[in-house]
């Protein structure tokens, strides 16, 4: 057995492990599963919401963006960004409601603010829709990134399977505790592959990064500034992007619940201060996309770029620990994602629409069962169907941020009235899809998610603000 | 709204303002600066002052509910 192959089984068991042994000493209930008994401090909750965040997009997307597109790329530097910002503002408040009402996820905070189980069904069915395609594209980075670094020694197939069902047990039987665990392991083994990479490889082949850059600029003039090597993303692309995705990121489901997880408000808020240092890594997988540019043009598929060029400049142990990173980073946010579609569906689309007087602990079975089910149909269709939920993917980010008006007005404005977040709501799910399926993102040079947003949040107000005026006039004798 | 939080509100507008609406103005190669092509510098800038800015905003906000005798976990 080759080293890189055993360095990458033995992180995979290892992780796997660790997770099941995080949540043995808890008695499990939904409060323990979903939202880690809202017990963790500000270094758990760094490492969960970090352990979200950065998928395997981190080492294949980023870098691959570097090296095909160029500029583009930095929009992944700005939204995160802004997202924590904004988190800053938004999250202790949600945190709060959480606590006050006992929340475990988004769609039960719809549930609660506007009084409306139908809502909460609605909005569960977009998270999951919006979730699944994303659980796909870890599953695939996952077999991508092992087959590649393996040397073919380890099928992607095998990789996913071997990945997954080991995800699925430790997210049964510890839920969001296991994911916090095995992230200490994914933070550190990526923090140092892209360290290692992302200085080493502009200083190996050019001397250092001011060197890369220039003969980047030389070669490439165009490449550094916006729109890059595209035709589309410009400045206000850019722009419009990082609005979006900034705004929308806390709206993702997964990332969201995670906010009733920390101990306090205090803690949140604190977090969101730190958060931004975690830009570094991505900096980093972006110096590895742009040298590759340089060292290795004219790969077919520009989302190889980073393995490529370990492949050509490191020893192979070396390719199987980044493989090994990879592979982590694959499976923490894929347990939270199983974690949270199945949550979802017991929690707020058989319990809130079905079975409103089922118990928790029945929802917590039928939750742990769902993770099973959903464990089966990711593999089935990784295996046999594996670009069934593309388009689905494309629309994900623009889905979940149309939840925006409804959280932060919901916590904000008294005015907001369920009837104005579910047009709002609809009305720019709608659009966005059209929009994206019609080809026409990027609108007119803008991002149509964003498009979508904004007359989601205009219809929002003005069906609130309408729905008042009624209000009054029928209340006046 | 107290006045601790409109403060952190106008702290937490900077990365907006750097991040989002400066960029038509820094979409541009040169002057090079540490090496880096001057769009990137000014994003990586931001990217790295943020924290401070929201840890100042952090400070101020808590400075105010107390002396307002509101503070809260």
């Amino acid at each position: 057995m080759n080293t890189a192959l055993l360095i990458i089984l033995a992180t995979i068991v290892i992780s796997a492990a660790v997770g099941v042994y995080a949540g043995r000493k808890v008695k499990m209930n939904l409060e323990n599963w979903t939202v880690g008994g809202r017990r963790f401090g500000v270094i758990l909750i760094w490492l969960l919401m970090a352990g979200e965040i950065y998928t395997t997009f981190t080492f294949l997307g980023a870098s691959g963006w570097a090296y095909s597109r160029g500029a583009p790329t930095f929009y992944i530097l700005i939204y995160g960004t802004l997202a924590y910002t904004v988190s800053f503002f938004i999250l202790p408040a949600v945190w709060r409601v959480g606590k006050r009402q006992g929340l475990h996820t988004q769609p039960d905070f719809f549930i609660h603010r506007y009084e409306s189980r139908g809502l909460g069904v609605l909005v569960a069915a977009i998270g999951v829709l919006s979730i699944l395609p994303y659980l796909q594209l870890q599953l695939a980075g996952l077999g991508l990134i092992v087959e590649v670094a393996s040397e073919g020694a380890v099928g992607s197939r095998s990789a996913i399977l071997l990945g997954f069902v080991l995800t699925c047990a430790f997210v049964y039987t510890s839920g969001i505790r296991g994911t916090a665990w095995v992230s200490v392991i994914k933070d550190v083994m990526m923090i140092a592959a892209v360290g290692i990479v992302g200085i080493g490889v502009p200083h190996i082949y050019f001397g250092g990064f001011g060197k890369m850059f220039q003969a980047l600029m030389e070669k490439h003039p165009g490449h550094l500034t916006f729109p890059g090597a595209t035709a589309n993303m410009d400045v206000p692309w850019v722009m419009s992007t990082v609005i979006l995705t900034g705004l929308g990121f806390y709206m993702w489901p997964h990332v969201f619940s995670s906010a009733f997880s920390a101990r306090s408000a205090e803690t949140i808020k604190r977090n969101a201060t730190i958060m931004p240092f975690y830009q570094i890594p991505i900096l980093l997988v972006l110096m590895v996309g742009f040298t590759a540019l340089l060292v290795i043009p004219g790969l077919a598929n520009g989302d190889m770029a980073f393995l490529e060029l370990v492949r050509r400049t490191y020893p192979s142990w070396f390719l199987g620990f980044i493989g090994a990173a990879g592979a982590v980073t694959a499976m923490v946010p894929a347990s939270v994602l199983v974690l949270f579609a199945a949550t979802l569906l017991a929690k707020n689309v058989y319990q809130a629409g079905f079975a409103p007087r089922a118990g928790e602990e029945k929802v917590l079975v039928l939750s742990r069962f769902l993770v099973l089910l959903i464990m089966v149909l990711a593999l089935f269709l990784a295996f046999f169907f594996p670009h069934a939920l593309v388009n689905l993917l494309l629309i994900g980010y623009d889905g979940v941020s149309q939840f925006f008006p409804g959280v932060v007005l919901g916590l904000f404005w008294k005015g907001v009235q369920r009837r104005g977040v579910v047009w709002g709501l609809v009305i720019g799910f709608v659009l966005a899809a059209i929009l994206v399926f019609s080809r026409h993102d990027p609108f007119m040079g803008l991002n149509a998610g964003f498009i979508a947003l904004t007359v989601n949040a205009m219809v929002t107000v003005l069906v609130s603000l309408l729905g008042r005026s009624r209000q009054r006039a029928g209340s006046s004798p | 709204m107290s006045k601790g939080t409109k403060l952190a509100l106008v702290f937490g507008s900077v990365p907006f303002l750097t991040l989002v609406f400066a960029l038509p103005l820094v979409n541009r190669i040169k002057p090079i600066v540490l090496g880096l092509p001057f769009v990137l510098f000014w994003i990586i800038l931001w990217v790295f002052l943020t924290p401070f800015v929201l840890m100042a905003a952090y400070r101020l906000e808590k400075k105010f509910t107390r002396r307002n005798g509101k503070g809260e976990s």
